[in-house]
């Protein structure tokens, strides 16, 4: 079953997505750094980014999908709530829909530094892959 | 943490000796109730940051240090490039040159009480915070490129404060050695409209009182009177600085082994400080201090700005400005002989003592202000740094209070709107954007400032000066 959580760091925020394939583990950690900023549930899925990274294993792979989406919502100015995404080997290629942020409705509580290699792991478990680090904020 | 180990060398300062790959020993200045309670994860980081090659003395680790990404956060360390020295991106972290500078008002805590609450409201207004805040100015790839060399000394000839302000901040404004071209396009567009803004998390801007002095004549050579009111201003290189450390953090993490540095932590990312990638990231880091030191020199032109709409003619001159997340060329002696070293300071401030020539005229005989920020609400500190601090950690003191819960917890426990009624009957007005990011922030979810603070007085890295406790709070 996809799932996200936060895990804790004692200065910062941990991100964990969960899914059936290594793809929906992904999507579901970047709903995660999203919920850094805001409830994803306030955010409309409205205007499409396409995301591409590609990285030497999946470990970095998630670090530079996470940063990529923090790259956007930075330079955008936006938040994303869905996220499609096509891993294939080392190549993700992903697209994140979301809005610009409405200070007033998203409340948005901290912006993401960047995805770092603190308790990174990208791995399979039982019947689900989980894919997970720690976030600065 | 297991204390187990540690060779206690003095109230506040602990040992353990080198072991396994560690090639210098870790020291750590608390007292006893500090260190218990400093995560196991502090030592394992620390002992890490002890296997880097060419590291000197020891692995620091200072009184608010906490667990952080490959270096602990409040983690000292220098490097000797004549011994196969290291730069580490992870040794500095994402937000490049955070730090905080004080501003003097010279106001009595009466003048600004007549006003407290339009005055929040004027700064609120005229301070971009928090997420998704933009900034006024806008810079073209050459002006960028300028401001990247220049620092706060660009921000002075581009009209934002006093000339007199730059001999008031570290590396006298200017961070010397930055290359605007080692500086992705990436993390140039990211802080296209990001000059002159505060940020979020933790960072502030305070008006803050004077509430004790505990050193009248540092305090006097300071300019801080028992009363008066100062600005204390909380922010980095924003989207610029975590845009670099991003980048440089991968890039080393797969060049190292390629050097031959094994990593115990990817996160410890590093490359020799003579490698062409050492050498590229210390260009693009130093430019990233500069990007901090002028967007902390624009808030302070915004800031007069609002001041002087209350109060005409105030000058708000400024007290010193310190960086916290650098890694910084400086010569130390050690065993008896100078040493030019590469000084990583993670969440660690710079605190020279007397007599150091890098410090104004004005400053040299008593010492540098060392700025220690606290949570929102509670109190702010300012210290002078020590002789005796160059022997004891390269000259450096903490930086903060440091969390004493996640974000997380603080969310479940407090809501924003509570904490800013609750610090209004307090006296203290709060603005933000954002309650969720305030409940976040609660005073209560950080550690207390004042018991680190009495740690590095006592372990004799900074002298304690003066308590500042706020009166208005601008958070991101």
């Amino acid at each position: 079953m996809s799932a996200w959580e936060h895990f804790e760091h004692e200065a910062d925020i941990g991100v964990r997505g969960r899914g059936a394939t290594l793809a929906e583990a992904f999507a579901q950690a970047a709903l995660a750094l999203t919920a850094i900023v805001t409830d994803p549930a306030l955010v409309a899925p409205r205007i499409p980014v396409a995301i591409r990274c590609e990285a030497p294993d999946p470990e970095f792979l998630l670090v530079d999908w996470l940063n990529a989406l923090i790259y956007e919502m930075a330079t955008r100015h936006m938040l994303f709530s869905c996220y499609e995404v096509r891993i294939e080997g080392d190549r993700l290629e992903a697209t994140a829909w979301g809005e610009p942020v409405d200070r007033s409705r998203h409340q948005p509580a901290v912006e993401p530094k960047g995805a770092t290699f603190t308790a990174l792991q990208v791995a399979r478990q039982g019947e689900e892959w989980i894919a997970q680090c720690v976030v600065d904020v | 943490m297991d204390i187990k180990g540690f060779e206690r060398l003095g109230p506040c300062h602990w040992r353990l000796a080198p072991r396994g790959a560690m090639r210098v020993p870790v020291e750590i200045f608390a007292d006893e109730t500090l260190l218990q309670a400093m995560d196991d994860k502090v030592r394992e980081q620390a002992e890490n940051v002890a296997t880097l090659p060419g590291i000197v003395r020891a692995s620091y680790a200072m009184p608010d240090a906490h667990w952080g990404y490959g270096f602990p956060i409040g983690g000292v360390a220098a490097f000797d490039p004549d011994e196969g020295g290291v730069v580490s991106a992870g040794g500095v972290g994402f937000d490049v040159s955070c730090g905080v500078r004080c501003l003097l008002t010279g106001l009595p805590v009466e003048a600004i009480l007549a006003v407290q609450e339009p005055l929040a409201e004027a700064l609120f207004a005229a301070i971009p915070a928090g997420v998704g805040s933009t900034g006024q100015i806008r810079l073209s790839d050459a002006e960028m490129d300028a401001m990247l060399r220049g620092g706060a000394r660009w921000a002075v000839a581009q009209g934002y404060g006093e000339a007199a302000d730059l001999e008031r901040i570290e590396e006298h404004g200017c961070m010397a050695g930055a290359d605007p071209k080692a500086v992705s396009t990436q993390a140039k567009k990211r802080q296209r409209e990001e000059m002159g803004t505060l940020g979020s998390g933790n960072h502030y801007l305070e008006v803050q009182r004077v509430a004790e002095l505990y050193d009248e004549a540092t305090a006097a050579a300071f300019g801080l009177v028992r009363d008066q009111v100062v600005v204390s201003i909380h922010c980095g290189s924003r989207g610029l600085g975590h845009q670099i450390g991003t980048e440089y953090l991968k890039e080393m993490a797969l060049a190292a082994k390629g050097y031959g540095i094994v990593l115990p932590d990817r996160e410890l990312a590093c490359a020799p400080i003579t490698s062409p990638v050492g050498q590229r990231y210390l260009g693009a880091m130093r430019a990233a201090i500069n990007c901090a030191l002028a967007n902390r020199q624009i808030l302070t032109h915004l800031t007069r700005r609002v001041f002087a709409q209350f109060f005409p003619g105030l000058s708000l001159p400024l007290l010193y400005d310190v960086s916290h997340n650098t890694c910084k060329v400086e010569t130390h002696e050690v065993d008896g002989r100078r040493r030019t070293l590469y000084v990583h300071r993670k969440g660690a401030t710079r605190a020279f003592g007397p007599g150091h020539p890098e410090l104004p005229e004005a400053l040299r005989p008593v010492g540098q202000p060392v700025l220690i920020g606290g949570s929102m609400g509670t109190s702010s500190y300012v210290l002078v740094g020590t002789k005796e601090s160059e022997a004891l950690a390269f000259s450096s003191a903490c930086h903060g209070a440091g969390r004493a819960m996640s974000r997380q917890q603080a969310l479940k426990r407090w809501q924003g709107r509570e904490v800013v009624e609750s610090l209004a009957r307090r006296g203290v007005i709060v603005r933000s954007p954002s309650f969720r990011g305030v409940a976040e922030e609660a005073p209560d979810a950080y550690k207390d400032v004042s018991a680190v603070v009495d740690a590095a007085d006592r372990a004799g890295l900074a002298r304690k000066v003066a308590k500042l406790v706020p009166l208005v709070c601008i958070k991101g």
